[in-house]
This record gives C-alpha cells, structure tokens and sequence, in this order.
C-alpha cells in the first residue's frame, strides 16, 4: 500500500529500534497517522471531520467507562443513580454532560463527514470498502446512542424504547416473537434495561474495531481530496504529519470550544424535559420524540400512512422498511452513482441535485421528525421522503449516465498552484505531452 | 443490474409514500379551506398559554449565581407549603449547606422532619428525626396513600421539576400564580367546557385543569424574616421557583463558573494551534520559490 515515495520509519533511539524489531508498533503510527502516510495537499476543512469523529469516539469510551462506574442498571435504582451522579460525585455532572452532548457532537461531525462523501462521491473506486464499513459504523452509532438514552430510565428513555423496539413487531408473523426476544418481555423492564446497559458497553468497542477497518481500508488507496483527481506524483501529496496534524489540530480546538460551550452553558439544550422525569409505564407523554440525530429517518418512518396494495403490506411495516431501507440504500451508492468524476465541483448537475434537492430534504426530514404528526409536518415529510428515495436511487444513476462534467485539473499539484508552478514540478498536462 | 433494482426499489419508496400523500390530501380536501384545522379546537388548545411569561432570576445565564437569600426564602415556601404533599426525595439535608446554613442550623432542620426509621429494640418500622445525612422525606408512607389523599392524582416529586418541563423555573412560577376564574370568552365559546370538581382552571396548565389546589392564597401566607421582602404571592412564588431551581441542579452556577476558564484555555490552544497551522504550512509555499 501506500505512494513508492512514502517516507520510510528510521527508529533513531536504542530503544524504539528495538521495540520496532519485536514489535513495530510505532512504525504503524508512522505509517498511519505520521510521516510516513502522503496525503493529497489539497484536502480542504471538510476532511477534518474524520479526525474528529475518532476524537468523539474516544471522549465517549472514557466519560461512559467512568459514568459505568456510579451507574447501575436497574429500574429500581437507574434513575436514582444518575441523579447521584449529577449530584454527589465528583465532577459527575461534568461527565454526564460531556457523555450526553458528547453523543450529539459525535452525530454531528459523523454527519459533516457523510455529507463530505456525498457532495465528493468519496463512495466511488478505489474507495468502496472505506465507504460500506463507513455506514457500518454508522449504523452501530445509531444502536449504540440509542441504548444509551434508554439508560438514565426517564419518561423518554421508557416511551423511546417501547416505540423503536415497537417497530419489530410491525414485521408480519416473526415480529412480535422478535419484540419479545429482544426485551426480554413484554414491555421494556429490568431485562431489557440491563441488556442494553450491557450492549452500550460493548458496542462502541465494536464501533472502534470497525473504525481501524475503515482506517485500514483507507489507506490502501490513500485519501482522496476535492478536486476528485487521483494522486499522480509525489507532488500531489504531502505527508500527514506535520501538515494535517497541524491542520487537525486548529479544527480540533474549533470543534473543543463549541462542544465545551454547549457542556458549559446549555447542556440541556438538545435533550428533552420528560426525560428527568423518572420512566413511568402507565402514563405516555404527550410527544414521544427520539433525539435530534434521529429526527430524518424517524420522520421517514411517520411519512407512511397508507396502507400499501390494499393492506397487504400495512403503514406501519411499511415504514419500518422505509426507515431502514434509507440508510441500507447509502450501502448501494458506489453502484448506483458510476460516473468516473468524483467531486461535485466539477459535475453540474449532480451539484444542482445536491445543494437544490438533498440538502432541503434533509432539512424538511430534520424538521418534521422533530414535530408532532400534524399537518402540514406529514405532508411535508411525505413530500421530502419521496424525494429522497428518488434521490439516492433513480437520480444518482440517471445523472451519472446523461451527465457531461466538466473539465478536470490535469493534477492536483496544478489544481493547487496553477499550471506555470506546476509544468516546473513535472506535473501538468503540457509536460505530459 | 444494481442501477436497475436502486431504481426499481426507489420508485416503490417513493409511489408508496406519495399514495399515503394523495390518500391524506382526499382525506383532507373537504376543510382545504380551512388549512390546518382538521378537527374541532378543543378549550385547552385555545386557552392553554402555552409560554410561560419570563422569569428572571439571579442564577440565569452565563454568569449566574445563586442568591442565597432568595434560595433561603423559597425553602422556607417549600417547607411550610409544598412539603405538605411534594417529597424532595433527590436533596439530602446536608445539602442545605450550600444555601448558606451552617452545620448547626442543618441539624436542627433536619431533625424537624421525621424520617422512616427502625426501632432498635423491637425492629418494627418508625419514625425518628431526620439527620443531616438523610434525604427529604415523603410525606405519604406509599403511592397508594398519595394517590387516596388527592383524588387519585399523585403529587409529582419536585427535586427535578424546574428540569422536568418547558421553561423551567418560569413555568413552575407561572403555575403558581395561573389560577383563577374561567373567563368569559371561554365560556362563551366553549360551553361544554367544564373544570371537573377536583381540579381548579390554570391557564398554564395543558388540560386548563389542575388538580393541585392554590398553594399560596394569601399575602403573608409564609412570614419571612426580617429585613426581607415583603411575601406577596408573587414574592413567595418567585422565590420558591428559585429553589425548586437549585434542587434540580445544584451544580449550575459551579458548572457555567468552570466553563469560562475552560474556554478561555480552548481560545488560547486553538489560537496557538492556529498559529501552528500557519507556520507548518508556510513551508509548502517558499518550496516554490526554490524552484522558480
């Protein structure tokens, strides 16, 4: 793998040639995340969130591990527990706010960084592995974070879990069988509290051993990078370290200030009020509503209200399906879209589809998950539901067949410093010739 | 043959969804002239206001912090109102420390409570004072005996209340102060509307009917010590608003004042890390130099 131009690791101390003997874990740093990684020099901020989201990653395993230690998973006590942490552990509240708004910031950098592939089609060859294990990940962070809002066992916590497990039991003859399977019952109680605390342990370790995957498969053809050309020479690229781990570094501190605002100053601000209000069966609240990161695809979910070829297939499955099917179809896309340009910048139509009809749609899908079923909100997200599906599934392809993109940079060094500077480096389409 | 499936699969999702779209505008066409208004108003949508009009208190915001007087008069409110059918049951005695009481005066209202105890002799269940250690206690033994004391309706714990609903404080003070007569207007629109015999009309309630009876009726209903304001409804209300406050979060004013130095260091790292930046990629452009 690699560039032949890579630089190559030269432990200078006794005692890193020898660790690099037996076991050469810093050269796979070097290799990964050093020097030793030659990444396009032209890669703009919104690569940086790739990078971040391993930060959230991180900050989730250790607030949660030391959350887990004052935290005990029982319907008795879940409630009470959380509220000793809030109030007689040390620093607990910190943690707690850190964990909670640590979940949001996760899903929106995870967000930033799948739009990034969209709007550059990061999706397509050589880069289809990186992509499918991409929403692998995201898929298991949208199992994880919703487990881990069921934990504190308040009125949402309670009334989230009964709808989203709910959702299995629309599935014909198997459902309610796997509805009860996966609660342990009847209802969510302690068995179903305690499995989940046990899963939201497990799961983000799962997350992290998906991620070297994503990282690994990464590597084998290197980043991409704006323009969508590949890397060429040795010009195009410049090591990881110390420009992107500079360039990391000042979005790092970006990204630190507004979380540590929100943890600070409005810590609550994302959450819902119901949820101090300890889980209570017999009395449903006024609005269930999941947390913001699922506002698109629950609002998929309620967009189905009518029974499909005379009630063979109900509302209800239907937009189980529907709801899974949205981000099932994000596995097809480096299929579905095969034109040979990568990035938007240079394909007319498909920006025009992107920032006219995707990124609206998203909006309206955000919005309307987080409303009350009324109208005008069903209306509107069966409207941008509609869309979407359209989107990903018969737009991508047809624009990608009838498209003519426009002309591309010979390189990425010319993209960057022109082509005069670029013709002295050897590298731009007049010295080709 | 994966284009011709996406396709296929994106038609059915989108004919699908869009069945439910014309079958719900058919359902609707007969009041399209009346957009938004499918069924019947009901008195509570009309009349229930659903913003609490805006409290201020010495803890808002940024640079907050408690006074500890006002959080002192609102737990006197509490203990001579509320505490007759709202537990606490998330603040310890010993927490009071933090509203300006010494060890003492902790003690001494602590042990002005009963709390559930066992009788070193006998071991049969009892009651004895409350220590600094112990938590507010319950008024009822059970949910059973709340629920027979109040006509089924059991009165929430307020540890959480000021976190526990849209608005907070501001909501717990416009309840406090939101009752009165029904208005003529809602009579005259609603009649059917009717307040049941166990509850009372508050119009920051969602049903407009609560079934807590006016706690604080009377100017003077607590009496505040001297020097401080005088305990008008208002005053009492604000006041036990701004505790209910400090139970829900103890920890406010300490967590907006760690928050200031923390981001001051973050604007200071991430100027350096900036600056970094800017110095590490300067290197890239002199290389064109050279080669000129």
């Amino acid at each position: 793998m690699s560039f032949p131009w890579a630089k190559q690791y030269e432990p200078k101390h006794p005692l890193m040639r020898f660790l690099d003997e037996k076991l050469p874990m810093p050269r796979l740093v070097y290799n990964a995340i050093g020097s030793g990684y030659p990444v396009p020099r032209n890669l703009n901020y919104m690569w940086n969130f790739g990078v971040l989201a391993g930060f959230c990653l991180m900050l989730q395993i250790v607030t949660g591990v030391v959350l887990a230690m004052h935290y005990a998973a029982n319907t008795q006590v879940a409630f009470g527990t959380t509220e000793h942490i809030m109030r007689d552990v040390n620093w607990g509240w910190m943690m707690r706010y850190m964990h909670a708004n640590g979940a949001s910031a996760f899903f929106v950098v995870v967000y930033l960084h799948i739009f990034r592939g969209f709007y550059y089609s990061s999706y397509k060859a050589p880069r289809e592995m990186v992509w499918l294990l991409g929403v692998v990940i995201f898929l298991l962070m949208m199992a994880t974070a919703f487990m881990g809002y069921v934990l504190p066992w308040g009125q949402m916590s309670f009334w989230g879990a009964k709808v989203i497990t709910g959702l299995f039991g629309a599935l014909p003859v198997v459902g309610e069988p796997i509805q009860i399977w996966l609660l342990g019952g009847y209802a969510p109680d302690n068995a179903a509290l305690n499995r989940f605390f046990s899963l939201h342990f497990l799961l983000p370790f799962v997350i992290a051993a998906v991620v070297i995957l994503h990282i690994w498969a990464l590597h084998i053809p290197g980043s991409s990078n704006p323009t969508g050309v590949e890397v060429k020479s040795e010009s195009d690229t410049i090591p990881f370290h110390p420009y992107y781990t500079a360039k990391d570094g000042f979005g790092l501190g970006v990204f630190l200030i507004l979380y540590f605002a929100m943890v600070f100053f409005l810590p609550n601000y994302l959450g819902h009020p119901d949820n101090y209000i300890e889980a209570n069966p017999i009395s449903t609240p006024a609005h269930i509503v999941p947390e913001w990161y699922f506002w698109p695809f629950y609002a998929i979910l309620r967009a189905f209200t009518a029974d499909i070829f005379f009630g063979l297939i109900p509302a209800k499955l239907m937009g189980v399906l529907a709801m899974f099917s949205a981000i099932l179809c994000w596995f097809f896309l480096p299929w579905l879209d095969k034109g040979p340009v990568r990035s938007g910048h240079y394909r007319p139509l498909f920006r025009k589809f992107f920032w006219f009809g995707l990124i609206p749609t998203m909006l309206v899908l955000f919005y309307c998950g987080g409303a009350p079923a009324e109208e005008p909100y069903v209306m509107l997200s069966q409207l941008a539901t509609a869309y979407y599906f359209l989107h990903f599934l018969v737009i991508l392809p047809i624009i990608s067949s009838i498209e003519k993109p426009e002309p591309l940079p010979y390189s990425i060094t010319e993209a960057v410093l022109g082509k005069d500077e670029a013709a002295q480096l050897g590298d731009s389409a007049d010295t080709a010739k | 043959m994966i284009r011709i499936f996406g396709i296929l699969a994106g038609l059915f999702f989108s004919l699908s969804v869009l069945w439910a779209f014309i079958s719900g505008a058919i359902a609707v066409a007969p009041v399209l002239g009346e957009y938004g208004q499918f069924t019947e108003p009901m008195a509570d949508k009309v009349f229930h206001e659903k913003h609490p009009p805006a409290l201020h208190l010495q803890s808002d915001g940024p640079f907050g912090t408690w006074d500890l007087a006002q959080l002192q008069r609102g737990f006197q409110v509490y203990k001579e109102v509320c505490a007759a059918c709202h537990s606490l049951k998330f603040v310890a005695f010993r927490d009071l420390e933090e509203l300006g009481y010494d060890k003492g005066q902790v003690k001494t209202i602590a042990a002005g409570f009963q709390v559930p105890g066992v009788d070193p002799n006998t071991g049969e269940a009892t009651t004895r004072p409350g220590m600094p250690t112990d938590y507010f206690p319950s008024p009822y033994p059970n949910e059973t005996a709340a629920k027979a004391a109040n006509n089924n309706a059991v009165p929430p714990d307020l540890s959480l209340m000021a976190k526990a609903r849209h608005g907070g404080p501001a909501y717990i003070h416009a309840i406090l102060t939101g009752y009165g007569p029904e208005p003529e207007a809602l009579k005259q629109q609603f009649p059917d509307f009717k307040v049941p015999s166990t509850g009372h009309y508050n119009k920051y309630f969602p049903s407009l009917a609560i079934a807590m009876p006016p706690p604080l009726t009377a100017e003077g209903q607590v009496s505040y010590a001297e020097g401080q304001p005088k305990p008008t409804i208002e005053q009492m209300s604000t006041d036990v608003s701004a505790f209910l406050e400090w139970t829900a979060e103890p920890k406010k004013v300490k967590r907006t004042q760690t928050g200031w130095p923390v981001l001051g260091f973050l604007l200071f790292a991430t100027i350096l890390a900036y600056l970094a930046k800017k110095q590490v990629w300067a290197a890239l452009k002199p290389k064109k130099k050279h080669t000129a």
